[in-house]
């Protein structure tokens, strides 16, 4: 089962979310997250898993009206990020994103990598510099644009413009990176280098990836969260899932026979 | 060869089946539609071919009196007076300077305006605050003119008492504030179209609601926040009433906005209030006025085309 060894970089407890319009979307929703690891949330449309997601980096705080309950205990703080005194911005700092549709700014290949550090203050150009091409070379990216920087991002294609979104995200060092469906607007063979990247990714950070490929998830993770109608209905490492799942719902799920 | 011949031959063997047939009613309602949107959207382009046509016209006339070169160079304007000159440069400084003053004010405010409202404002606040600005689009323009004159002008002469009682700061700055709507207003709604997923990309990485608004969101918006500026240039250069009556209306070639001075709309509408011959030299002056007016006009309208279009939108 799990390895003993690995530690816990968050988890999630008890957590309850409602939208502003008072739909409850989590239900009592528990989950560890351990670093350096890749964690898959799936499960049908609408079962709350990019719901649960943002709440790490709560993004959900930009829409008034919106209420979390419960923790998001994030290690090695031992903090509820969750929590009213707690600063999202800096919880945001820690955690990024990246998100369903390629997001670039209107800005350069450059820039868009630097805005992270811009937004952090940083005004050294050579640690600028440093950091936006060592986050070009972490999203594998930088033979591609290296004679390029100061193209406007959306001159790339879509599978480069992910990648990029990615390296932006990775430019500030992230401790966790969230990943909303980062493949579903892209291509087979884009799909597969994003997936590559996120294997390549894990020695340095924990990933929580939420996909509606379950392929997708057998591939990269190594837990997989199943979730029907905002419950955490299974959670395990993801062989366990895939091969033994020990609920009726996630075996039904996982062959096809609904979802 | 012979499968070709068959197949030919099958081709125009084929009756068209009456089910499949043209339908010519349909056909000839189709058309008839397509004219009248075509006329209505026509109709915009032959009023300004129609009135571009007159002004010509009638500045021709003009020019056959008036050497172009007096026209351009002449640093006096009193085409009513009898020591006449024809210098259009005293009303171009007028209009240029009322213009300049006017956006100095509108184009910071209208912006900033326009960033709260998108970006900052919240849903309540926004759906009483704009209605309420874009009220201020319905306030006549002489009254405008007046509040220049009457209010903002004794106002001003408190901080510079030597500002005379007609004067381009008044006027500009009255004009500018008439102006912030049409500003906030097209910018706000160029920044609201800009993508949400946008904004979460900057907010995830841990930016602030103003690094957001800032670095984000305004360049994205960046086509239709020129488009806001240009619309109120061109509403600045062809505004009459509050320069004709605040501003003064002695051409006076200044480009010191303490000065009174005329404006190209402020001498027309001073001319044509008046009682002149038709076919006069003072009657066809006011053409040629308008002439350059609709060219300065068209000059910003044409540069703000091109920023645009250097600019377009980008996501």
């Amino acid at each position: 089962m799990i390895n003993a060894t690995t530690a816990l970089k968050a988890e999630s407890r008890d957590l309850n979310f409602f939208y502003s319009n008072g739909n409850q979307a989590l239900k009592s929703v528990s989950m560890p997250l351990y670093e350096n690891k890749i964690t898959a949330l799936i499960g049908p449309s609408g079962c709350g898993k990019s719901t649960f997601l943002r709440c790490f980096n709560r993004m959900h705080d930009l829409y008034p009206g919106n209420k979390y309950e419960g923790q998001i205990v994030m290690h090695p703080d031992n903090t509820n990020i969750l929590e009213a005194g707690v600063d999202p911005i800096e919880v945001r700092m820690r955690i990024s994103m990246v998100f369903q549709k390629p997001n670039p700014f209107p800005k350069s290949i450059f820039e868009n990598v630097a805005y992270g550090l811009r937004v952090r203050g940083e005004k050294n150009k050579r640690t600028v510099a440093d950091k936006v091409e060592e986050a070009l070379k972490g999203a594998a990216l930088w033979n591609e644009v290296k004679d390029r920087q100061q193209d406007l991002a959306f001159n790339l294609s879509g599978g480069q413009q992910q990648r990029l979104c990615i390296a932006r995200a990775l430019a500030t060092d992230p401790e966790i990176m969230l990943f909303d469906e980062p493949t579903s607007a892209l291509d087979p063979i884009a799909t597969a280098n994003i997936e590559e990247l996120m294997s390549e990714l894990k020695s340095k950070l924990t990933i929580l990836v939420v996909t509606h490929n379950m392929q997708q998830a057998a591939r990269v993770s190594d837990y997989t969260a199943y979730m029907y109608l905002g419950e955490m209905m299974e959670y395990g490492d993801t062989d366990t899932i895939f091969t033994r799942p020990t609920r009726k719902e996630t075996e039904d799920y996982i062959t096809g026979k609904f979802g | 060869m012979n499968t070709a011949t068959n197949m030919q031959n099958q081709s125009t063997a084929l009756s068209i089946s009456p089910r499949l047939a043209k339908n010519v009613r349909r056909n000839i309602k189709e058309r008839v539609i397509e004219l009248i949107l075509m006329l209505a959207a026509l109709s915009a382009v032959f009023t300004t071919f129609a009135i571009v046509a007159i002004l010509l016209y009638e500045s021709l006339g003009f020019f056959k009196v008036v050497s172009l070169v007096e026209f351009f160079t002449s640093t006096e304007w009193t085409p009513l007076f009898e020591d006449a000159h024809y210098g259009i440069m005293p009303l171009v400084s007028g209009t240029l300077t009322t213009s300049a003053v006017a956006l100095a004010v509108a184009v910071p405010v209208g912006t900033i305006g326009a960033i709260y409202l998108s970006e900052f404002a919240s849903h309540k606040t926004r759906e009483i605050v704009k209605p309420m600005l874009e009220l201020l689009v319905g306030v006549p323009t002489i009254a405008f003119g007046y509040f220049a004159l009457l209010f903002v002008t004794p106002l001003l002469q408190k901080v510079f008492p030597e500002l005379p009682g007609f004067n381009m700061l008044s006027a500009g700055i009255v004009m500018g504030v008439m102006i912030v709507p049409y500003i906030a207003s097209v910018a706000e709604d160029a920044m609201r179209a800009v993508p949400m997923s946008m904004r979460e990309g900057s907010y995830a990485m841990g930016a602030t609601r103003f690094q957001t608004a800032i670095r984000v969101v305004t360049p994205a918006a960046v086509s239709g926040i020129v488009a806001a500026y240009i619309l109120a240039i061109s509403r600045a250069v062809g505004e009459t009433m509050v320069v004709a009556v605040a501003a003064g209306q002695q051409p006076t070639l200044t480009f010191n906005p303490m000065d009174g001075a005329a404006t190209i709309t402020a001498y027309i509408v001073q001319v044509a209030m008046g009682d002149l011959p038709h076919g006069s030299i003072g009657y066809q002056s006011i053409f040629a006025a308008g002439l350059v007016l609709f060219a300065l006009t068209l000059g910003f309208n044409i540069i703000g085309h091109i920023v645009r279009k250097k600019f377009r939108e980008q996501y």
